[in-house]
């Protein structure tokens, strides 16, 4: 589904991926950790296709990004800390918004079904800028399944969010878990992350340094391996 | 979907949040209407001299009046970073700046209505012996300076002191149209026709093409910036 071969990311001086290499399945859960500054999120905007890589080459479904770029965008969704929603409307016409640029056949009851999914139908017509943290993040997750994607980015989803928000996050992913969906995920929680991934990296400085699967390792073993490869490579 | 369809969305976009906020409109005509104020009082009754002088006054009221709207035009997009819900969406990226740049006219358009007759009314002139080309020439000269002021505006919105660098981007760019239009104004205000301003009317229109075609080239690359 997702193919990406020696991507490199400068910026400047600073070379911020030195030569990432990841292949995930269709229908794979990918989890990525990393420390901060580790090139997590400029890997997650190349593969959004919202920044294109100094080097290097990406393919989504087969297709070459820079050749099919504008029709592949379809196919993602990105959940990240930031929103991407428009303050002065409501939850509805922002749904609607996107809802439209995407396309989406019989719109108004996926806006319904969807708000209903994340549990806003209730605010459904509300402005959106008077929403708590929590609730601005549920919508965002309503706006990036909108289009019900088959590839989903998501860019430490969690953040700020109350237990309430953080349940229904967790049951949306695991709606999402059903071999049809292909989630891509950064977090700094390793409960959260090795939950439901199916393959986990590892990225520092710009480069991945471990990739192993989950289910193969405790929890405990993992943070180990996570904090000596951060050892190793700084 | 095609071009114009998106446009049409990110238009509806743009007016529904305009209408609820009123952030650009009410700046803009604040600032208008102080300036017509302002200059009604402070100049000589005097009418030759306000007939040599008004055009400059009118074209620096509408650039600093379109500069306050401008610097608003992408805060939006930066809040909550939905210049990336954008950016993602499948269309030619151009179409956020189509929409922007009609979005910013609209506004501009308003702003027009409301304040050049207050400046006639104010000055004590009557209406240009020729009112079809002054509107013309307002139209196109309009037209350039917020084609560019919205492709510059989108590249300030990126910095920290964007207030302040848009107008010292813009101002330098956009001196040839300001230049014909007010040598434009100027000569239908003292009656004269078509064939008297032909060559500003010539460079109005070149700087509009420019001033449209290039932003439409270069809004992608500058979006990845």
């Amino acid at each position: 589904m997702i193919a990406a071969e020696g991507l490199t990311k400068q910026i400047g001086s600073k070379k911020i991926l030195k030569g990432i290499d990841l292949e995930i399945a269709s229908g794979e859960f990918v989890t990525c950790f990393g420390p901060n500054g580790a090139g997590k999120s400029t890997t997650l905007k190349i593969l959004a296709l919202l920044s294109k890589p100094s080097s290097g080459k990406l393919f989504i479904d087969g297709k070459d990004v820079n050749e099919h770029g504008q029709d592949l965008r379809s196919k993602v969704g990105v959940i990240s800390h930031n929103t991407f929603l428009y303050a002065n409307l409501t939850a509805k016409e922002n749904l609607q918004f996107y809802g439209k640029m995407y396309e989406v056949p019989k719109l108004e009851s996926r806006i319904d079904e969807i708000l209903e999914q994340v549990g806003l139908a209730y605010a459904a017509a509300d402005i959106t800028g008077t929403f708590s943290r929590g609730m601005q993040q549920r919508l965002a997750i309503a706006r990036s399944l909108v289009h019900n994607p088959p590839i989903l980015l998501m860019d430490e989803p969690y953040t700020g969010l109350d237990e309430m928000a953080k349940g229904i996050l967790s049951s949306v992913l695991e709606s999402l878990s059903d071999n049809k969906h292909t989630v891509f995920l950064i977090t700094h929680d390793f409960d959260q992350g090795l939950e439901q991934s199916d393959q986990t990296v590892i990225l520092v400085e710009g480069r991945i340094v471990h990739r192993c699967n989950p289910r193969d390792i405790t929890r405990e073993e993992f943070r180990q391996l996570y904090l000596k490869c951060v050892e190793e490579a700084q | 979907m095609n071009f114009a369809r998106k446009v049409q969305i990110l238009l509806w976009k743009e007016v529904k949040s305009e209408l609820r906020a009123k952030e650009m409109i009410s700046a803009m005509l604040v600032f208008s209407l102080l300036v017509v104020a302002v200059f009604g009082f402070a100049l000589p009754s005097d009418r030759e001299l306000v007939k040599q002088v008004f055009p400059g006054i009118l074209w620096v009221t509408l650039t600093f009046a379109g500069i306050l709207g401008l610097n608003r035009s992408f805060v939006s997009e930066k809040q909550n970073d939905c210049i990336y819900g954008l950016m993602l969406c499948p269309m030619d990226r151009a179409a956020i700046y189509c929409a922007k740049t009609i979005m910013n006219l609209l506004l501009m358009l308003i702003v027009e209505l409301i304040t050049i007759p207050l400046f006639f009314v104010m000055f004590n002139l009557t209406a240009p012996p020729n009112l079809s080309l002054f509107l013309l020439v307002l139209a196109v000269g309009t037209f350039g300076f917020m084609s560019v002021g919205t492709f510059l505006s989108a590249l300030a919105a990126n910095t920290r002191s964007s207030e302040v660098l848009l107008p010292i981007l813009m101002i330098p760019m956009i001196v040839p149209i300001l230049i014909s239009a007010v040598q434009a104004d100027k000569i239908i205000l003292a009656g004269g026709g078509f064939l008297e301003l032909k060559i500003f009317f010539n460079l109005l229109i070149v700087f509009a093409v420019v001033f449209t075609v290039v932003p439409l080239l270069l809004f992608d690359y500058l979006l990845e910036v």
